[in-house]
């Protein structure tokens, strides 16, 4: 019984040892994807890459911590966060109202609207609103006004978005009943059932068409639809935390402010997405 | 917990049970008519068809089903123009015929070795009495054989069929938006994982609860020679006499 005791009383000191230490901000943990492309993705050596690895690790140095990238599958990564199996997620994730019920973000690192990817040859090509810009914040009517006139042409087609994602909840309330919605858990999942003809058309973020354009296998698909930010598709990109992680929070602010102020994102932005993405202050 | 959002999820959940359901017994009707011509081929003394059974018993039970699910979804996915050619697109283009065809193919192997048990286990006596009879071949097979080995594997095929309805979870990684597919939305819009798992799983163990008692009947009528006999009405049989 004594010994049992022991052992516990030592498992349980360990564990409060390694806690305490991380709550000292000695090593954060990072939640990332790894599997949405130029933003975090999975390189050729196995290690993790992409526009958000390369800007934790810029933040991290801003705010003086060591931070470790993990990866962590989309559809759980909220639940994860708060389970405590790491402190942070930085995986592309919109700032929105369903999420800030029951996760704190950052100030946003990043703003991207959403796009359709589409086949060249298919009917869809022809898209009305491509190359148009609307928030649904500040031009709500406008916006749903371009978002009805793609109805007809998407009507009895088959679209494919990433589960757990604004783009699955956009479709969910725009599209239901007109198109048919299928979920995928990563987007690389319907980008290769796009290739494969399964599906007619991919609603995603335009960074991430941006990243699938430029494999050799898509040269015959183009981005096309009304550019949407705003609303429902959230309010940029942030760094996710646990609610009343303040201190954690607050570091990210100053330091992804100090990133946006000096260019930092800018470039970051150029190199991974080819276009400017820094949130405007 | 929260009673409430539970029950609501409960009911969202039911939507899901119908293609769950359609997904198991659609594979497990394509499965054991497969499952028994892997077993004969695997038990006729020809080389040719003995090696066939044992390399597709030893791939599809030995990988694991979401490589094989991937593997026919997506893999197939690309050769796509030499599928068009054969004409079996329309077939694989569909992901609910893939989520069959997988599943067909796993529980063939799997119920192929169940059926060769029974087979093997029928008593030799049991075939020499009818042979003493005049049976031989098919109608030995279809009136003794058969029936015998399909009552020894009635318990290890109820096991397969619960683990049927557990594996039509794994169709969800191809949108098929079944029990599993649906609970994974509902996290996604609520993040709450636990309650929306446990009444997931509670649903399986209903299904599943129902399935054993289904099959505990079945094995009860198959079994009458195991039962007590009904104790005769002599009073009456004696007014006869």
């Amino acid at each position: 019984m004594k010994f049992i005791k022991t052992v516990s009383l030592a498992i349980v000191g360990t564990a409060l040892a390694i806690g305490g230490a991380a709550a000292q901000g000695k090593t954060v943990k990072i939640a990332t994807e790894g599997a949405y492309a130029p933003w975090n993705f999975t390189g050729a050596g196995g290690k993790l890459e992409g526009f958000e690895i390369d800007l934790a690790n810029d933040l991290c140095a801003r705010m003086k911590i060591k931070c470790e990238m993990v990866a962590q599958d989309w559809d759980g990564i909220i639940p994860a966060l708060n389970a405590k199996k790491y402190d942070a997620i930085m995986a592309g994730m919109s700032i929105t109202d369903e999420r800030k019920k029951v996760i704190d973000f950052s100030v946003s690192y990043a703003n991207s609207p959403n796009g359709f990817l589409v086949a060249k040859s298919s009917p869809l090509a022809k898209m009305p609103g491509t190359g148009e810009a609307f928030s649904l914040n500040s031009q709500k009517e406008a916006a749903e006004k371009a978002i009805d006139a793609v109805k007809p042409v998407l009507k009895g087609k088959t679209i494919g978005v990433q589960g757990s994602t604004i783009h699955a909840a956009f479709a969910d309330k725009y599209f239901k009943g007109t198109a048919d919605v299928r979920e995928y858990k990563t987007t690389e999942q319907h980008d290769l059932d796009l290739a494969a003809g399964r599906i007619d058309a991919v609603l995603a973020d335009s960074t991430a068409i941006i990243g699938t354009l430029e494999k050799p296998e898509f040269k015959d698909y183009v981005m096309v639809g009304p550019s949407i930010t705003g609303g429902m598709l959230g309010n940029g990109v942030g760094v996710g935390v646990r609610k009343g992680d303040v201190e954690l929070k607050k570091g990210f602010d100053e330091a992804i402010r100090a990133a946006v102020a000096d260019g930092t994102i800018t470039k970051l932005s150029k190199k991974w997405f080819k276009i400017d993405i820094a949130p405007r202050s | 917990m929260d009673f409430e959002f539970m029950q609501e999820t409960f009911l969202r959940l039911l939507s899901g049970v119908p293609l769950t359901l359609n997904l198991a017994f659609t594979s497990v009707a394509f499965g054991a008519v497969l499952a028994m011509l892997i077993a004969l081929m695997r038990m006729s003394g020809v080389r040719v068809l003995e090696a066939f059974a044992k390399g597709y018993v030893f791939v599809f039970r030995g990988s694991p089903l979401l490589v094989q699910i991937f593997l026919i979804y997506y893999g197939l996915g690309q050769f796509r123009p030499t599928l068009q050619e054969w004409g079996l697109w329309s077939f694989f283009r569909e992901p609910y015929w893939c989520a069959i065809l997988a599943l067909t193919l796993n529980t063939g192997a799997y119920a192929s070795e169940i059926f060769r048990g029974g087979l093997q286990a029928v008593p030799a006596q049991q075939v020499e009495a009818a042979r003493a009879c005049g049976m031989s071949g098919f109608l030995l097979f279809r009136r003794i054989t058969f029936p015998i080995a399909l009552r020894q594997a009635l318990p290890a095929y109820g096991s397969e069929l619960i683990l049927m309805v557990k594996a039509t979870s794994l169709a969800s990684i191809i949108t098929m938006m079944e029990i599993t597919g649906i609970a994974a939305k509902l996290i996604s819009q609520t993040f709450r994982a636990v309650e929306v798992f446990i009444v997931a799983g509670a649903i399986y163990l209903i299904l599943n609860f129902i399935i054993t008692r289904l099959i505990m009947a079945l094995e009860w009528w198959l079994s009458p020679h195991l039962r007590h006999p009904p104790v005769p009405k002599a009073s009456v049989e004696a007014v006869h006499v």
